[in-house]
């Protein structure tokens, strides 16, 4: 299964594919997360991937995607191409606006507009979106995903980011 | 002298964890005993450093945050002869900014483990994108002649075992160790397995024997520390067995050169480390190493699926380079192929060890090694 995120940094793009592989090892399957992003770290366009896998994991970056998370209208832009046909698009709909002729299906969360309204924290729209994607997919178990964001989150963000998650799972 | 072994319960639970190159490097020197660490920090290596110096706190161990990084070689050669197990990580700027001080620690016979996690050069080049342009540095990087070791790893789990065998084998011949990763290996997180148990080399030791020489067959002196009674001297000039300086003596000079460079290749046969996948009965060979090896197994794997028999070599130990182990896999291909994160370096090695033709692919586009890079079928219709 091969996830690929996209959006600027500072939107936690990469932290929500370090917490979904980790998620993935939880659940005793086998893990690749890679980023890519500027040396200015905040503002510029990241992307992280993340490969998970029964079996060995030969090349550690993705070709083609089976799912593709976009937080950044350029994001959408850039990277739709590497979506596979049956692949399943996610994209925050509260600053990605999207085409309608594609050959994939594409999925809105309100993720930054409900990180805002619920929480007055933009920080958390990437665990919003990512518990959507999880949601949605089932790629790995609620458990583990719990336990991945318990493990990457300091101890004072803890409780919001729980329950920016939890919104985001029952979202998907 | 022989250094000595000692099997030590590892530094983290046994289990598999799911961590950074960089941060797993950092968990392979605590597991091998390494306190001290002297850097400065730059991308793509700054969270080995920041991992290491968490675990330091935790371990007790020394961190220096230096003012550069001649100076944190200064401080490790210092740490080292106070008998500490010793590191640094830098990346391409920084190492060419520590190369005065690599020739000081290989003149002196200092163990020491350097981590380069290569970006994308020349200059400061691309921070935050990979490279291998500095296979040759490496090697050649400071004045005069003397050899180091330099591994490659491929994989989050080599970034916490060939850690461990870097410390074992500076220990071991009291050398300058590289391990020589590149960002696309230093950035990737992997699942990894720690197990219960961890094999440490300790630096030969003996009273009263001389620290640069003692004649013996495997060249390796024994290593006293300050402070454990032996009588010290140690210089970047040329020195006799005993740490004299005697710059104007030519054969000690030409005694000690070659004991420098020879300690190493006599001795290569047991540092040597490569892994072969898919080589028999092979028409075509890969050679290739870190990230771009992994880029070469899929290549590989989808090649020999539409019947094309290729296989891959990948040398782990980069120097002293295995060319024999390369000779034996590439006996009778009709093509070598080597594909680099660089306008071709590691590529001038193989050549000068191989009578088959070898083609050289150099992706210098600060992009991770694309398996259609290697895509080598255009090769195969010319030949």
């Amino acid at each position: 299964m091969n996830v690929m995120f996209c959006g600027f940094g500072g939107q936690g793009i990469v932290l929500a594919g370090v917490i979904l592989g980790k998620a993935a090892v939880f659940d005793g399957l086998n893990a690749a997360q890679a980023a890519s992003y500027g040396s200015e770290a905040r503002g510029s366009a990241c992307r992280s991937e993340v490969i998970i896998s029964k079996g060995q994991i030969v090349y550690p970056h993705i070709e083609r995607a089976d799912i593709l998370g976009v937080m950044s209208q350029q994001g959408y832009d850039l990277f739709q191409e590497k979506l596979k046909e049956d692949g399943i698009l996610f994209y925050d709909d509260s600053i990605v606006q999207v085409k309608d002729e594609v050959p994939f299906e594409q999925v809105g969360i309100p993720a930054t507009e409900l990180a805002i309204k619920e929480f007055d924290k933009r920080i958390v729209a990437n665990i919003i979106f990512l518990g959507a994607v999880v949601g949605r997919t089932e790629i790995v178990s609620m458990e583990a995903l719990e336990k991945a964001v318990r493990d990457n989150v300091p101890e004072k963000f803890l409780e919001v980011n729980l329950r920016a998650l939890e919104i985001g799972l029952k979202m998907g | 002298m022989k250094y000595t072994t000692e099997t030590i319960p590892s530094a983290l639970k046994p289990g598999d964890y799911f961590m950074m190159g960089d941060e797993a490097s950092a968990e392979g020197a605590v597991a091998a005993g390494c306190r001290f660490f002297a850097g400065y920090p730059i991308t793509p290596t700054s969270e080995l450093m920041v991992h290491i110096v968490k675990r330091f706190e935790e371990v007790g161990g020394k961190f220096i945050q230096m003012e550069d990084e001649i100076g944190s070689v200064g401080a490790m050669v210092g740490a080292s002869w106070a008998g500490g197990k010793v590191m640094t990580a830098t990346s391409g700027p920084g190492l060419s900014l520590m190369m005065e001080n690599i020739g000081y620690a290989a003149m002196t016979e200092t163990p020491m483990v350097i981590v380069d996690i290569q970006r994308a050069g020349p200059s400061t080049g691309q921070a935050t994108r990979p490279g291998s342009g500095d296979i040759l540095q490496v090697k050649y990087g400071s004045h005069g002649d003397y050899e180091i070791i330099a591994l490659s790893p491929w994989s989050v789990q080599e970034m916490y075992d060939l850690t461990i065998e870097a410390f074992n084998l500076a220990e071991a011949y009291r050398a300058p160790v590289f391990l020589l990763a590149d960002e696309g290996v230093g950035h990737l997180r992997e699942n990894f397995t720690v197990k219960g148990e961890v094999e440490v080399y300790h630096r030969p030791k003996a009273k009263g024997l001389p620290p640069f020489d003692t004649g013996d067959e495997d060249m390796i002196p024994p290593m006293p520390a300050f402070g454990e009674g032996e009588k010290l001297l140690i210089t970047g000039s040329t020195h006799d067995e005993w740490g004299y300086r005697k710059t104007q003596v030519s054969a000690v000079h030409d005694r000690l050169v070659k004991r420098l460079v020879n300690k190493i290749r006599v001795n290569a046969g047991k540092i040597h480390r490569w892994e072969a996948h898919f080589i028999e009965d092979i028409e075509y060979l890969v050679v290739a190493y870190g990230i771009s090896a992994r880029a070469a197994l899929k290549t590989v794997m989808d090649l020999r699926k539409e019947g094309i028999k290729i296989g891959l070599w990948r040398p782990i130990t980069i120097w002293p380079f295995p060319e024999e182990a390369l000779k034996e896999a590439a006996e009778g291909v009709k093509a070598v192929i080597v594909p680099e994160m660089n306008h071709g370096q590691l590529v001038r090695e193989v050549e000068r060890h191989l009578s088959v033709p070898v083609h050289p692919i150099a992706q210098v586009d600060g992009e991770i090694m694309r398996p259609e890079t290697i895509d080598i079928r255009y090769l195969i219709l010319d030949i």
